[in-house]
Parts: C-alpha cells; sequence; structure tokens
C-alpha cells in the first residue's frame, strides 16, 4: 500500500526561493536546492518548484536549480510555472526534473497534454488545475489563470476528466476559494476530482495546520501539498506527518 | 586507505534524465560513466540499464546501439547488470503497453502488463516484501521505495534450475501482486527507482556496488 506523500512546495523567481504571496511582494527565503536538501531531510515525499516568474530570461537559470537539486536530493522533483511547449518539457527532463506541470498552455492547447504523454508518458505529466467556485459552470467549479484572478469558462471538473482521457499522470488541484484562508483544505473540491480521477489527485491549497492534511486525504487525495506553512517554520514535514499518522493515514 | 572505486557504466541510449541515476549511484561508491561505448560498457564492473517513458520507446534506444547484444555478453561472462524501471520491464520477453506487442530482451519469461488497479499510475512510496537471501535489501527489510509505472509482470515464471543459485524475486502490491525487483546471478532489476527513493535508494544501490 502505498504512503501519502506530502509534498512541499517551493516558489521560485530568479533562482531564489520567494515567499508564497504569487507575483507580489515577493521577499527571499534562500537557496531553492539548499532548502530542497532539508526538506527531503525531513521526510518530504517529493518536491515541487514552481517557477512564479516564468519568463524567458528566468528560464535558464530554473534549469540550473532543477540540475543542482538532482544531484544532490535523491527524491522526484516537480517543476511547473510557463512551461508552455513539448521542447520546455524535454529542457526540464534533461536538466533533472521527474515530471512537469502544465496549466494554461494545455488550457490554451488541449492537444499539447497529448504531445507530452506521447513523447514522454504519462508519468511524467502533472496538470495543474487553479479551482475557484463559480455560477458559470455546471459542477460549479470553475478553472482560472493567472492565478485565479482570471476564470477561464471552464468547468473543473470536465477538465480533470478530460486531462485523464488524454493520459496525464497526475492532477494538481489547487483551491483558488482556500488559498492563503489557512483554514484547511477545499475538501468538496477534493472529492469532487477525486470522483471523475482515474489517476492520482494532489490536493493543495488552505493548509494551515498539521490537523488540516488528514481531511484531504481522507477525501480522496493521494498526496497533499503545501508551501507557506513549511516556509514560515510553522511546522516541519515530520510533524505534518506525525498528525496525518495519529489521524490513520498511511506515511512514511 | 581506500579501496578503488567500482566503475559503473551507465547505458547511454539517449534517454533524457539520468543525472539522479549518476549521483546516486556516485553517492552509492561507483566510478560512474554515461556511455554506449562498447569497450567501455564490457570493461565496466557493472551495467545500469535505466529507463522510462514507454518499453516499445526504450527497447528502440536500447537496440539502436546494440544494448541488448552488449547486456547479453554481459551475463554470459557473469558480468553484474542492473535494471531500473523500464530498464527492468525490457528484460522481460514482451510487453503489453499500448495494446501492441513489444518484444524484449527475453532474459526472463513473462509479459509486462497493465496492472489491475483503480488508481494509475502506480505513483510513490510503497513497501516491498523480500526474501530472506536477498542481497540488495540486506538491512533495508522495512523501507519504502519510490514507484512509478503503469504496467508490471505479475507471474515469475522462470523454472527452478537446481544448479543454480534460486533467484531472489520480491514483490509489491497495487491492485494486484506484482515483481518489485529480481536477483538473479549477475542480473538484477528493480521496478522502482533507487535514484529516486531518498536514503534507502542510496543504500540499495550501496548493497549492488559492494557486490561488483
Amino acid at each position: 500500500m502505498l504512503a501519502t506523500r506530502v509534498i512541499p512546495c517551493l516558489d521560485v523567481a530568479h533562482g531564489r526561493v520567494v515567499k508564497g504571496v504569487r507575483f507580489q511582494g515577493l521577499t527571499d527565503q534562500g537557496d531553492p536546492v539548499e532548502l530542497a536538501a532539508r526538506y527531503a531531510e525531513q521526510g518530504a515525499d517529493e518536491l515541487t518548484f514552481l517557477d512564479v516568474k516564468a519568463t524567458v530570461e528566468d528560464a535558464g537559470t530554473m534549469l540550473e536549480v532543477v540540475e543542482r537539486c538532482a544531484e544532490q536530493v535523491f527524491i522526484p522533483l516537480t517543476v511547473g510555472g510557463g512551461v508552455r511547449s513539448r521542447d520546455d518539457v524535454a529542457r526540464l527532463l534533461a536538466h533533472g526534473a521527474d515530471k512537469v506541470g502544465v496549466n494554461s498552455a494545455a488550457i490554451r492547447d488541449p492537444e499539447l497534454i497529448d504531445r507530452i504523454v506521447a513523447d514522454f508518458g504519462s508519468q511524467v505529466l502533472v496538470l495543474s488545475l487553479d479551482v475557484r467556485r463559480s455560477p458559470e459552470t455546471p459542477s460549479g467549479f470553475e478553472v482560472t489563470t493567472h492565478g485565479g484572478s482570471r476564470g477561464a469558462g471552464l468547468d473543473a471538473l470536465e477538465w480533470a476528466a478530460e486531462g485523464v482521457r488524454r493520459g496525464v499522470g497526475e492532477l494538481l488541484v489547487n483551491s483558488i476559494d482556500a488559498d492563503g484562508t489557512k483554514d484547511g483544505f477545499d475538501l468538496e473540491l477534493t472529492r469532487a476530482v477525486r470522483a471523475v480521477a482515474t489517476c492520482p489527485v494532489i490536493a493543495s491549497g488552505g493548509a494551515g495546520d498539521p490537523a488540516d492534511f488528514a481531511p484531504a486525504v481522507a477525501a480522496g487525495a493521494d498526496a497533499v501539498l503545501a508551501a507557506s506553512i513549511f516556509h514560515s517554520g510553522q511546522c516541519t514535514i515530520g510533524e505534518v506527518k506525525a498528525a496525518m499518522r495519529e489521524a490513520g493515514v498511511t506515511v512514511r | 586507505m581506500t579501496a578503488q572505486r567500482k566503475r559503473v557504466a551507465l547505458l547511454d541510449y539517449g534517454l533524457g534524465n539520468v543525472h539522479s541515476a549518476a549521483k546516486a549511484l556516485e553517492a552509492a561508491g561507483a566510478d560512474v560513466r554515461l556511455t554506449a561505448d562498447r569497450t567501455a560498457i564490457m570493461e565496466a564492473d557493472g551495467l545500469v540499464v535505466p529507463g522510462v517513458g514507454s518499453m516499445a520507446a526504450c527497447m528502440e534506444g536500447i537496440q539502436a546501439i546494440h544494448g541488448g547484444e552488449l547486456i547479453g555478453r554481459r551475463l554470459a561472462g557473469s558480468r553484474p547488470v542492473l535494471g531500473i524501471c523500464v530498464g527492468m520491464q525490457v528484460l522481460f520477453s514482451s510487453g503489453e503497453e499500448g495494446g501492441g506487442d513489444t518484444r524484449g530482451l527475453d532474459e526472463w519469461p513473462g509479459t509486462v502488463r497493465r496492472l489491475q488497479a483503480d488508481v494509475l499510475p502506480h505513483m510513490g512510496w510503497a513497501q516491498v516484501e523480500a526474501p530472506e537471501h536477498s542481497q540488495l535489501f540486506a538491512g533495508l527489510a522495512d523501507e519504502r521505495f519510490y514507484f512509478v509505472h503503469s504496467y508490471g509482470v505479475t507471474e515469475w515464471g522462470l523454472d527452478p534450475d537446481p544448479r543454480m543459485r534460486q533467484p531472489a524475486v520480491t514483490w509489491a502490491e497495487h491492485g494486484e501482486r506484482f515483481i518489485a525487483a529480481v536477483e538473479n546471478g549477475p542480473l538484477a532489476a528493480t521496478q522502482f527507482h533507487p535514484e529516486k527513493s531518498g536514503e534507502a535508494g542510496v543504500r540499495l544501490l550501496e548493497n549492488w556496488v559492494r557486490g561488483l
């Protein structure tokens, strides 16, 4: 039986980890590889680097960070943010990423999913969805772009199901409503995505306390992802896992 | 005084991501060279065959550099070979991935087929059941290893040969039981990624490197 994965997410800009408030007021939190190594030591099951600026000039810096990390930290590494093409995926994999997260580019061109899966296999592709509640879609959940500020006019559950059909290896479901609230994961959203997905589901957004993680697992998450709760030093990976274990969840 | 580091060739057949495999093997005490050179591959103390993606694509890449022949020659001379993930799958006779019929290197009988499970890929840290005489898993019985795959081999079909040391077959479960690792004389393989399995993975590679 699999252990539920706990995945710290590191927001990276210009080769440095920045505080998890995306796109504005970024403050330096240190070297991504040092932080990655510390999380791995604490028992992180995977790592995610999110390139929050994702400018063309920055692409080389990110590749260098990925390469340094892959050489020192022997757990799986996912890289997301600004991945636009099959060639972007090829470059990240060649520099040591194990998986690549795709978001807006797949919304613009769903066939991008097919091309990536055909060339590199399902296991490299994480379809990342920023989801908010909206009366505009049949399920009441809408996919957004631009850090949650713009609706994509796409039903989140339909999009998740389409991603699975096209062969994505995982779904990273980030709740825009819960993100930053520290009130816990969006359990209703997690349950709804679990019901339409046959691939692993990663729940993201809203973790504010070690006790918040087990309910997300009960709602169907195969993995849980969080950023600020770890970066702020509020708790360690070990403390989160201890709370999960206490609640009856299998962790490594 | 330091002992001579064991020389490990990492089979280079155009696979994108081998950084971690190379560095984890170095951390396990090997002197690693990524190569497709026949002499380097034959002379190395150990050969590692990595693999990700589809079995068909990996077979194509391996055969393009005559990898099957090199692996066969090494094994004929009892020279150790370690397959990882799809690098293990190609060692079996065939694969059903993509609905097709991919011929493998046929070192072991068996078909690589889609696992019967509710959630695929099988992705994450799983426990394994290693037999007591396993060398790879020595001291690692209670550890978890990182798997990422949708296909696997669910039956071990090699007839026991009383003249040979019995193979050590390690199992794991996801929807059904499948082979997680095999140690069969000079040929060993893991379905999981030791190079992505943290400290436990490096120790498993140490166990392999030590035996070279």
